[in-house]
């Protein structure tokens, strides 16, 4: 089998498009890639869908924790405190058999005993509080001025959230927000090594990788592979992230403006 | 446990709830808390010595030395970190036999790697085929420690590295004025100081450990997670004297209480850590104490 028809065999194989059988013997390296780099589908799908919904709660979460209102505060709180302080590891087991006895007196929740919606249900809200500890620490480092100055130009309520805190908010948490979301990407690899079963050999890129190095008993060909591909990830994330954080500082001369700077990864 | 247990049928709720957490089995759960505290004692200081090792190598002048620093550092940046615990574990236990075997079998003429097989000669397996049941748990739970070691020593390695070049590097030019040589330095002038940058870094990672824990349960450990899953199944009368639905979640919930419980007191402990050490600093957390205080 030429490398093309492994491609075409195996290259969709992750969402269950294409040959039914993973191959069993002699797995040439352009299998592994192939097999390994669909498996990343799932990673991209359950990290940008759960960064993109996540954004909006994590806004309204650390508006929440930063309100007077102990009503609005004090939920806000809890979500970011059980959200940060426990491994989500465990937030994917508790969440998976949650929603399985759920799932007898309620049978919608059948849906969330599959990974691809169960496990992104998880995903969103867990980015959504570390998400919500950032944007309300760039909330609390606001510089005053600049809302005393909004207030002086009779904005006031929704235009002045939207027209001055709000990009506010964005620029000075960015680069942090940039860190998260690459943590994030990378905490998708736990969602089939922990609760959420893999239907019919559907997986993650880590599902294939860990396939491979059990087929093979040679961890020192697909974890390499596995790398190659979430460093180049993380270079895209970094990338695009990086136009957004241009975006968002443009209107600053050039020695201020925030660089991004990238801190270690972070297991949660 | 209790001298009422012996015919759990007939007890009421809460004897039947108070013999059912303290069988044998749950004495295990129990036990592997113990575990758990055990790796995070066992890998902290570790992980601490790997990243002072790769920090200092980090920044050595000798170009290839900084280079495997730099790399150790960058290398877990990009890459999920569960990837590295799989792949250390069989990479670290494939090293160990491969060196065994060279030193155990010199005459041994077969290729090691025989198609999809990982061949050593018997004498060098680890541990040995005929070693005792606690001798095979041991050497899995020593291989996590050290692969938990690598990782977060990559981690903290980054965190002291950064701390290093914090320290105002006034401070290194009148040690070299005072003509301290570079060995003296860094050990008199650079590492005493630099602990107050690495603090707020390092208490972080503190909490990360913490809530990399769980992923004890991928390695092969029997850790919270094995026996939360284990005991919190659904029993038949058949095979338990305490049947019972499926109560995973419980455990689980459980489990999710310890932790939050756990981060919740380390947190508080490092907070006042912190503002024990900035007291009397000229940091802005220092400041602020001394203006509380006048």
């Amino acid at each position: 089998m030429s490398c093309l028809d492994t491609i075409q065999a195996y290259g969709l194989r992750a969402i269950g498009i294409g040959e039914r059988r993973l191959p069993r013997d002699e797995f040439t390296l352009c299998e592994q890639f192939t097999l390994i780099g669909s498996g990343m589908m799932w990673n991209i799908y359950f990290g940008l869908l759960a960064l993109c919904a996540g954004f909006f709660l994590a806004t309204a979460v650390a508006l929440g924790k930063a309100a007077p209102n102990p009503w609005l505060r004090k939920p806000s709180e809890w979500f970011i405190f059980v959200f940060r302080g426990s491994p989500l590891f465990i937030q994917f087991f508790f969440a998976y058999f949650f929603f399985l006895q759920l799932k007898d007196p309620l049978p919608v929740f059948d849906v969330f005993t599959a990974a691809w919606a169960g496990a992104l249900v998880v995903l969103f809200f867990n980015t959504s509080a570390y998400t919500g500890e950032i944007f309300y620490g760039a909330l609390q480092s606001i510089p005053k001025g600049e809302v005393e100055a909004a207030d002086a130009y009779g904005l006031s309520g929704w235009s002045r959230f939207r027209r001055v805190i709000w990009p506010t908010m964005l620029r000075l948490a960015w680069p942090a927000y940039t860190n998260e979301a690459i943590f994030l990407f990378q905490s998708t690899t736990l969602v089939f090594f922990s609760a959420f079963p893999v239907r019919g050999q559907r997986g993650d890129a880590l599902y294939y990788a860990n396939y491979f190095a059990d087929k093979t008993f040679n961890p020192f060909i697909p974890y390499p592979i596995l790398a190659f591909y979430f460093v180049l990830l993380t270079l895209v994330v970094v990338g695009l992230f990086g136009l957004v954080n241009r975006r968002l500082n443009r209107h600053l001369p050039q020695a201020s403006r925030a660089r991004l700077k990238l801190r270690p990864n972070v297991i949660r | 446990m209790f001298f009422f247990c012996t015919d759990p049928s007939t007890l009421p709720d809460w004897q039947w709830m108070a013999c059912y957490l303290t069988t044998t089995k749950h004495m295990s759960l129990y036990w592997s808390v113990f575990t758990v505290l055990f790796l995070l004692a066992v890998t902290a200081p570790a992980a601490l010595a790997f990243g002072f090792a790769g920090a200092a190598a980090a920044r050595s002048k000798f170009a290839p030395l900084a280079w495997l620093g730099k790399g150790y550092i960058a290398i877990v940046r990009g890459v999920p970190d569960i990837a590295f615990f799989l792949f250390f574990v069989i990479a670290l236990d494939q090293g160990i036999e491969y060196l065994r075997h060279r030193a155990l079998c010199p005459d041994w003429s077969e290729p090691i790697r025989q198609g999809n097989d990982f061949v050593v000669c018997q004498a060098a397996k680890m541990p040995l085929g005929n070693a005792p049941q606690w001798v095979h748990e041991g050497y899995g739970f020593t291989l996590a420690v050290v692969t938990f070691a690598i990782v977060f020593g990559a981690f903290a390695a980054n965190v002291l590295y950064g701390a290093m070049r914090a320290v105002p590097h006034a401070q290194l030019e009148t040690a070299a004025a005072y003509g301290l040589s570079t060995r003296q330095t860094f050990w008199r002038v650079l590492v005493p100081q630099m602990w107050v940058y690495a603090l707020p870094g390092l208490s972080n990672l503190w909490m990360v450990l913490i809530k990399a824990t769980p992923l004890l349960f991928l390695l092969g450990v029997e850790d919270l997670v094995y026996w939360a899953r284990e005991l919190g199944g659904i029993k038949t009368p058949r095979f338990t004297d305490y049947p019972h639905g499926d109560w995973r979640m419980w455990y689980f919930l459980a489990l999710l209480v310890f932790y939050l419980l756990f981060t919740r007191a380390s947190e508080v402990a490092l907070d006042r850590l912190m503002s024990r050490l900035s007291h009397g600093q000229a940091t802005t957390a220092g400041e602020a104490q001394r203006k509380a205080a006048a």
